[in-house]
């Protein structure tokens, strides 16, 4: 099998006297996207944190696209191609959407370090912008100060920064959070299209966007991995049912 | 597909007008003021004008950190007073030059910007505050205890710095043309600062710092820069100061002038820096005025200050446009 | 030598209780209602000036304490009410704008009521003259009055925020407070009784020290810086840290001073060391400080954790 873009070994992270993320270790293949999925409480964020560099692990290593990044911080780890989305919306909302998006093609054009020209205006920056505002729909919305959007078009939006950072890996942390019925939809539609352009690792409880989605699915207990595998796989074992899928399965 | 049917607009465009308007207009008064000043006796009018501009040249400074970077530094006074030593020290042995005086002022504050912010940019919020206030007090105390330069009782100048022999800043008029010219020329560049590629990631950084991190930059080498940028024009106001009084001392470098500057700044509304050059001028003409009317004014300021930040948004501008906001909700 | 070095370390215990004084009051102000209180130096200003304005009237050191206190009360819950109330939850600039102007206002306001020579307030004649220590050693009692005092008052309030409901109400508040005001508990109350506290504490000091300094326009600006150093190095909110910082920088101001210069001939001539030696001292805090945010970037004990 080909090298996995993101390998996790032997993670470990606690908090004071309480450990989230206990021996956890986890591959994810070229192309392939990989479900997390676990009852709250069960260290996803957190574990999503480490891998993105927000968080150091107290034990462990995370090797992304064949290089330990462990101690890299977390800015020097987007430049290497490691984009992700937050559970909690993360966006600048002073800024309008196009400029949102144009800053994430901006880190990854050249040096930032100019001091003269006019950003706002720079087309080898909008244009790549505006494409990824097309690909999630905001197309029309460019101008509107990202603080303005309605909650599934911030989703989008975030959606949107992550693609423009060309990524190699992209961490969706609960992209469906708070949406409703339509916009998950939509948004189950637009990683669809997505899929096999890039790896993802996708933190979900909407379990019809999981199963219509991964290929593969890692169930999260306690901080550590209960099982892994396809999603027949996982449906089909007895450990996940008693732990954590129930009937929600059906 | 979203609903209603999305409008597309520009950036906004009243505040693109008022960019240029403000601008046009401050600049279009200072640069007429040496004209009124003839009807006014003893150069008076200038010095006033010129002592605003120098400490609009700072303000200015201080907005690009405070208000596009969401860095409250509490010691940029230092920066001022580095940049007046520097004319100071060279003076006492003799060297008047403006081509060795003026790069001398620059360096002095920018090193110290970066030394220091490389320190103080580790922490944030409060902390930060705090630690800056911290570094201005050390610069504070070293040059009270320079025996050799006046120490507490500063130190007087013989005689202006002159360039390449050409007494630019002897003559009132002239030294007010040349601050003004700094000031433009400080506004211009803070200005091409803001709008750039760095500037954005600046403003970015003070919206969320986490998200810019994880987009890929590296916020601190950021800051850092627009650190030693304003402390360094800080330095220039610095080299026009001691030029304009004669004159430098500690008290350039105290906590509360640090403190006035942060006032200043937030008088004329943080974010925009022209409002800088007006929040400057409001504070000096209040201090100028309010000073003839009584030795007390500052019974009168403190409570107008106060009443500026409990009614007013955005400083002295929110505080007229209140009546507006009640109004209209 | 060592006599004086002991003196010193009674000096710098007796500067350290009185920083605790009036950092115990702005650390839980500002790690309560993270609010930046500039205006806690001319807090003590004012403690001064009443006390020195009721001694006057009265004759009595206790009973000009005591009214003191109250009026310090009365003006810092008046302050609370009708300017800081509404600025909490503002941008910290905000903060430092009012309270700056406060600062102008009081500092200024004093010289006017008062004037601007330096004002004195006598020692209670019991409590006067010195005290033989250890060695043939004589100390003011004053001074020595101010420490049990701040002892006191530091054990007073380590039983009160540590072994009472009001006190695990303000711990709360200082790590959480919209936590604390979203279980039910009249917050606003909970803010005008710190800052009240807090401000009564600072005039306190102002009151105790006010014998020994001169009390005059401005007093509390330097105090202010101390006590901010203070409540950095001991981590906000937390009073614990303030108290270790205060006594901290007490000590290390005091002995910084006194023997800076001494120090420093070991290892230069005198003329240089008389010249540096100054300096040096005055900046020990701030490189304390400096060294200590780069270390601990959120100080050694913050309330809201690491």
């Amino acid at each position: 099998m080909a090298e996995p873009v993101l390998r996790l070994e032997h993670l470990r992270k606690s908090f004071g006297g309480l450990v989230v993320t206990d021996d956890l270790s986890l591959e994810v293949g070229a192309g392939e996207l990989h479900a997390v999925i676990g009852p709250n409480g069960a260290g996803k964020t957190t574990l999503i944190n480490q891998i993105s560099g927000l968080l150091q692990p107290d034990h462990g290593r995370i090797v992304f696209a064949g290089r330990d990044v462990t101690g890299l911080p977390a800015h020097a780890r987007a430049a290497a191609g490691l984009a992700r989305s937050f559970q909690v919306t993360s966006i600048l909302p002073g800024f309008s959407a196009l400029e949102n998006v144009a800053l994430a093609v901006q880190a990854r054009s050249g040096s930032s370090l100019r001091i003269f020209g006019r950003a706002a205006e720079e087309d080898a920056l909008n244009a790549p912008a505006r494409a990824a505002l097309g690909e999630v729909g905001l197309g029309p919305r460019a101008h509107v100060p990202a603080g303005h959007l309605s909650h599934g078009e911030k989703r989008a939006l975030e959606l949107a920064i992550a693609l423009a950072m060309a990524p190699k890996l992209l961490l969706l942390d609960e992209p469906m959070a708070g949406t409703g019925r339509e916009e998950s939809g939509r948004l189950i539609g637009l990683l669809r299209d997505l899929k096999g352009r890039f790896p993802m690792v996708l933190v979900e409880h909407d379990m019809t966007a999981v199963f219509a989605l991964a290929d593969r699915i890692s169930v999260l207990i306690y901080g550590r991995v209960l099982a892994s595998g396809t999603p027949d796989a996982v449906r089909a074992d007895p450990k996940v049912a008693a732990a954590y899928l129930g009937d929600e399965m059906e | 597909m979203a609903a209603a049917a999305p409008i597309d607009l520009g950036p906004a465009p009243a505040t693109a007008r008022a960019g240029i308007v403000v601008p046009g207009l401050i600049f279009g008064v200072l640069a007429g003021l040496p004209i009124a000043a003839l009807v006014v006796p003893e150069n008076y009018l200038l010095d006033l004008g010129t002592r605003i501009m120098i400490f609009a040249i700072a303000a200015v400074a201080l907005d690009l950190v405070v208000g596009y970077g969401a860095l409250v530094s509490f010691g940029h006074a230092a920066f001022i007073g580095l940049g007046a030593y520097a004319v100071g020290m060279l003076a006492a042995h003799g060297i008047g030059e403006v081509l060795v005086a003026l790069p001398a002022a620059l360096a002095a504050s920018v090193l110290f910007a970066l030394a220091t912010g490389a320190v103080s940019l580790r922490t944030k919020g409060v902390y930060f505050i705090m630690i800056t206030l911290a570094f201005g007090q050390m610069a504070f105390f070293t040059a009270s205890s320079l025996a050799p330069y006046g120490g507490d009782d500063g130190l007087t100048i013989a005689a202006r710095n002159t360039l390449v022999g050409i007494p630019i800043f002897k003559y009132p008029r002239g030294l007010y043309y040349v601050v003004l010219a700094a000031l433009a020329g400080t506004f211009f560049l803070c200005r091409a600062i803001v709008a750039s590629r760095f500037g954005r990631v600046l403003r970015g950084a003070k919206e969320n710092a986490t998200r810019m991190a994880t987009l890929g930059f590296e916020v601190y080498r950021f800051q850092l820069v627009a650190y030693a940028i304003s402390g360094g024009l800080c330095g220039l106001a610095g080299f026009l100061l001691a030029n304009a009084n004669d004159f430098v001392s500690p008290a350039y470098m105290s906590w509360q002038r640090s403190g006035e500057l942060i006032i200043m700044v937030l008088l004329g509304g943080i974010g925009t820096l022209y409002g800088a050059i007006i929040g400057a001028a409001s504070y000096l003409l209040i201090e100028e005025f309010l000073s003839r009317v009584t030795e007390y004014w500052q019974v009168i300021f403190g409570p107008f200050l106060v009443l500026v930040v409990v009614f007013g948004r955005g400083g002295l501008v929110g505080l007229f446009a209140w009546p507006w906001r009640r109004r209209h909700g | 030598m060592s006599s004086l070095v002991f003196v010193q370390i009674l000096n710098g215990l007796q500067l350290g209780v009185l920083l605790f004084l009036i950092a115990a009051g702005l650390t839980l102000v500002f790690g309560v209602m993270d609010f930046i209180n500039l205006a806690h130096g001319v807090q003590y200003m004012l403690g001064a000036y009443l006390a020195v304005a009721f001694y006057g009237l009265t004759g009595s050191f206790l009973v000009a304490l005591v009214l003191a206190l109250a009026a310090t009360l009365a003006f810092a819950l008046a302050l609370e009410v009708l300017v800081f109330r509404r600025l909490y939850g503002r941008d910290h600039l905000d903060h430092v704008m009012a309270t700056f102007g406060i600062i102008l206002f009081l500092n200024h306001g004093v010289k006017l009521a008062w004037g601007a020579a330096p004002l004195s307030l006598p020692i209670p004649d019991l409590l006067s003259g010195s005290v033989s220590l250890m060695g043939g050693l004589r100390y003011p009692v004053w001074r020595l009055v101010i420490i049990g005092a701040g002892l006191a008052v530091a054990a007073g309030l380590y039983v009160l925020v540590g072994h009472t409901r009001i006190g695990m109400l303000v711990r709360a508040g200082a790590t959480n407070a919209r936590l604390v005001s979203a279980l039910g508990v009249d917050i606003s109350r909970l803010f005008m009784l710190v800052f009240g506290f807090g401000a009564m504490l600072a005039g306190f000091a102002g009151i105790m020290i006010a014998p020994i300094l001169s009390v005059e326009p401005g007093m509390g600006d330097t105090i202010l810086i101390l006590a901010f150093v203070v409540i950095v190095i001991g981590g906000i909110g937390s009073i614990r840290g303030a108290f270790l910082a205060a006594l901290m920088i007490g000590l290390v101001d005091t002995l910084g001073r006194s023997f800076a210069v001494d120090v420093l001939r070991l290892f230069m001539g005198p003329s240089p060391a008389r010249t540096v030696g100054p300096a040096l001292a005055s900046m020990l805090i701030y490189v304390l400080m400096a060294i200590v945010l780069y270390l601990r970037p959120a100080g050694l004990f913050p309330a809201k954790g690491r």
